[in-house]
């Protein structure tokens, strides 16, 4: 994978936190995914098409997660709630949305966003398509971003 | 001033709520797209639209270019506030008649200068 691709969506998604949720995040090595490592309690997905096709995703452990929607909607988020989701979906269609503008040679649509909700949760990477993992690092705890693309 | 919010996210009408509340602006009422949108202003008198891009039913967009059709709707002001960061999108809305377009993310400030150039603070 063209490293810019990555980089395209690691930069939205601190832009994207740090604009909307005041926080810092600092990214990690980007790695290639081997198997279904790491696992999460809740992920934002979105598909990607065009002149690439793959998915993005922005996973969370639970606290972390209730963090961030907590720093974003500026109210205190004690449990997994309807609201949480939508939140992660909302959080997953910015980064995508502002990545694609760094990607314009890429002609991407983007879908909306689903979202996957289960303790210790695995992404599977999909046959044939690169998958890189950037963990971040930041004062709402850890958090990884996952691309496949396949231009 | 009466605003409508328009977003198939309840996440941010919540956010778009919070930055007017802080703002006093307190009579708000929310869309969860451009139908139950164009519903709601043909029955209110609304000032003010935030107006997201992509949502089901009818679009964004679709909304703009429907309401700007009709005299009576010509005083709303629109804001659009969409992740939609293309130039041909913005400048297609603009052209449509929204009066601003805000890109997702976004700052309470960068909402809040949008606002004070239509004047539309409290």
């Amino acid at each position: 994978m063209d490293p810019y691709f990555p980089q395209a969506f690691v930069s939205s998604t601190q832009n994207t936190f740090e604009t909307m949720l005041k926080i810092k995040l600092q990214p990690g090595k980007p790695q290639q995914k081997a198997g279904s490592f790491p696992s999460y309690d809740i992920s934002g997905i979105i598909g990607l098409s065009g002149d690439a096709i793959g998915s993005v995703s922005l996973s969370f452990p639970k606290s972390v997660a209730l963090n961030a929607v907590a720093a974003l909607l500026g109210t205190e988020v004690k449990t997994i709630t309807a609201e949480v989701v939508d939140a992660v979906g909302e959080l997953t269609n910015i980064v995508a949305g502002s990545a694609k503008v760094l990607l314009v040679p890429l002609r991407l649509s983007i879908s909306l966003p689903s979202v996957v909700v289960g303790v210790n949760h695995q992404l599977a990477a999909s046959q044939g398509v690169e998958t890189v993992v950037v963990p971040f690092v930041s004062d709402l705890g850890h958090l990884a971003l996952e691309i496949s693309l396949k231009a | 001033m009466k605003t409508l919010l328009v977003d198939d996210s309840a996440t941010m009408r919540r956010i778009e709520r919070n930055i007017l509340e802080s703002l006093k602006i307190m009579d708000i009422e929310e869309a969860v797209d451009g139908a139950d949108a164009f519903e709601k202003i043909s029955s209110g008198n609304y000032d003010l639209v935030l107006l997201d891009w992509n949502m089901p039913k009818m679009d964004g967009f679709s909304f703009l270019k429907t309401v700007r059709a009709m005299d009576k709707f010509k005083s709303i002001k629109i804001i659009m506030v969409t992740s939609e960061s293309e130039k041909t999108r913005i400048l297609d809305a603009i052209k449509a008649g929204a009066n601003h377009y805000i890109v997702k993310p976004f700052t309470a400030e960068i909402l809040m200068a949008k606002l004070r150039e239509l004047k539309m603070e409290v």
